[in-house]
């Protein structure tokens, strides 16, 4: 049972980390320039086919890494500059309607260029078998993945909170029109953070594609997840999204692996059997709940 | 002196409602001017549409000689323009110090440019809560906070908009000799504020603003010895 719980833990972390790539773009995108995102998913869809064509093509994992963080934060600029631009002053049903456009569009370009068929997507040789940690079998593949998303957590983290270019990022998210009026040109730092964000999402992307499918559509789950992690988190700031990408992470991961298990020691086993992984999917949903209720500005909100 | 603002018959709107109708303003480097009048009539309009947050309908706004009319916010403000605004705007999420090193700039190269040790020295207070964020402040040190850091960007220009509204007395008293300390360094100043003796005492010239238009304009002399001016537009 401890050994269940720390494994299904640790994948919680792993799954926290991944999240927190896709939602420090997305919190940065809707603090700063309220804007509404939905097209996010879609990059962190694009980057795992980039990541899974390059490495197929070069056979190195790593070459898809690059090529799909330097590919799609290109195509984050493309898209900032022609089009997302022009969104940022229109209201909130505008651009949800926009970039769910580009969801669709997104969706059916992967379709016509790879197909409809789920791409495979190997991880690397090296880390392709199991380690042993703390008197148990682990995949180190996940293992790498927390790596990689702490040390990504650590950069973000000196990035924002010890760069002048991080205030700037900061006082933007809290006040845009100040920022503005002390000499910071907040129209080009935020072609950099979406390029920054969109390259995360890639990375993310790419990343998660030995262990979920790379296929058509994969970006609108996890996009709705870190959804509620920004709102757990407080729209617009890199700790509150660490923060919530972990809460999210470990409390799916846990609920879905213990809750069915609990249910079936304390109830009739044809109620757990049904309320087991019913309660399960909703747990994060009833944790965000909480956070508005009693917090609805969110952990950290950048914003007074 | 050089003419380092001038602002000629401008007009502003909001949407379709018109706001300021024409306003002209001149200020020479070194000077400090006001713009006076009740609430509402125009003044932080007129504050907005220099700093570029407001376009301008009509009307010219040149700085140092160069045009700003239709110029982004941060183009204007690195023309040499700070703005310590209404409401003191200081960042929540920004340590005091972080808002004396984040826009610091000396653009202008000047002799002695105002850094992060000279406002901790000009403002001891600021110097003992370095490490606070900037709602963790009372709203006089959130004022000394926006000047400071509006000096951090060695202005040519530094518009401070309703001065000492909201402050305790004390606190009021500390604005007013910092201003004037200001002053006698050198800085040009466009200052908004209701006091007007405190005005008197402290600027060269005043602009009295009403429904958007400019009625009078002339000297502290001339304004201390016309209290008609104040009962008919400043309601004082």
């Amino acid at each position: 049972m401890t050994q269940l719980i720390l494994e299904q833990a640790l994948n919680g972390l792993q799954f926290g980390l991944m999240l927190f790539l896709l939602a420090a773009g997305l919190t940065l995108v809707f603090g700063i320039m309220d804007m509404v995102n939905l097209s996010h998913g879609s990059l962190y869809m694009g980057g795992a086919y980039f990541g899974a064509a390059a490495a197929q093509a070069s056979g190195s994992f790593l070459v898809g890494v690059v090529v799909a963080m330097l590919g799609m934060a290109a195509v984050g600029v493309i898209l900032e500059v022609l089009l997302l631009r022009r969104l940022y002053l229109r209201d909130h049903l505008a651009q949800v309607l926009a970039t769910f456009a580009l969801i669709l569009i997104a969706n059916d370009a992967v379709r016509m260029i790879w197909g409809p068929q789920p791409l495979l997507l190997n991880p690397p040789a090296a880390l392709a078998g199991p380690v042993e940690l703390f008197g148990f079998i682990y995949p180190a593949y996940r293992l790498l993945i927390i790596g990689v998303g702490l040390a990504v957590a650590v950069f973000l983290y000196l990035l924002i909170s010890h760069t002048r270019a991080g205030m700037w990022v900061r006082a933007g998210a809290a006040n845009r029109e100040m920022a503005e009026t002390l000499g910071v040109n907040v129209r080009q730092l935020f072609t950099i953070i979406f390029a920054l964000g969109a390259a995360l999402a890639a990375a993310a992307g790419v990343l998660l594609g030995p262990l979920l499918a790379v296929q058509v559509g994969m970006g609108e789950n996890i996009l709705i997840l870190a959804f509620v992690v920004i709102v757990i988190g407080g729209i617009g700031s890199i700790r509150g999204a660490l923060l919530g990408s972990l809460l999210v992470g470990i409390v799916d991961t846990l609920g879905r692996a213990l809750l069915p298990t609990l249910l079936r020691a304390t109830t009739a086993p044809e109620v757990a059997a049904h309320l087991g992984p019913a309660l399960a999917s909703i747990m994060i949903y009833l944790l965000m709940a909480g956070m508005l209720f009693w917090r609805p500005q969110g952990l950290f909100p950048a914003r007074a | 002196m050089s003419t380092l603002l001038d602002i000629d018959a401008l007009q502003a709107a909001y949407g379709t409602s018109q706001v300021l109708f024409d306003i002209n303003l001149r200020i020479q480097e070194g000077e400090v001017a006001t713009l006076l009048g009740r609430n509402g009539m125009g003044k932080t309009t007129t504050v907005r549409a220099i700093c570029g947050m407001m376009p301008a309908r009509s009307g010219q706004i040149s700085f140092a000689g160069k045009a700003l009319t239709g110029l982004r916010p941060d183009l204007i403000a690195r023309q040499g323009i700070a703005l310590v605004p209404e409401g003191r705007q200081i960042f929540a999420n920004l340590t005091v110090r972080e808002h004396l090193v984040a826009f610091a700039a000396n653009r202008h190269a000047t002799g002695d440019p105002w850094t992060v040790a000279k406002v901790f020295a000009f403002f001891p207070q600021l110097a003992e809560r370095q490490h606070h964020l900037g709602n963790q402040l009372s709203g006089g040190e959130q004022q000394m906070l926006a000047i400071g850091r509006a000096l951090t960007t060695n202005p040519r220009l530094l518009i401070l908009d309703e001065a000492t509204e909201g402050l305790a007395p004390l606190i009021r008293e500390e604005i007013w000799r910092c201003l004037a300390s200001l002053r006698s360094a050198g800085q040009t100043i466009l200052v908004i504020d209701k006091y007007v003796e405190r005005l008197i005492a402290l600027a060269d010239h005043h602009t009295i603003i009403e429904k958007g238009r400019v009625v009078w304009h002339g000297s502290s002399a001339m304004l201390d010895a016309d209290h008609d001016i104040w009962h008919r537009y400043l309601g004082v």
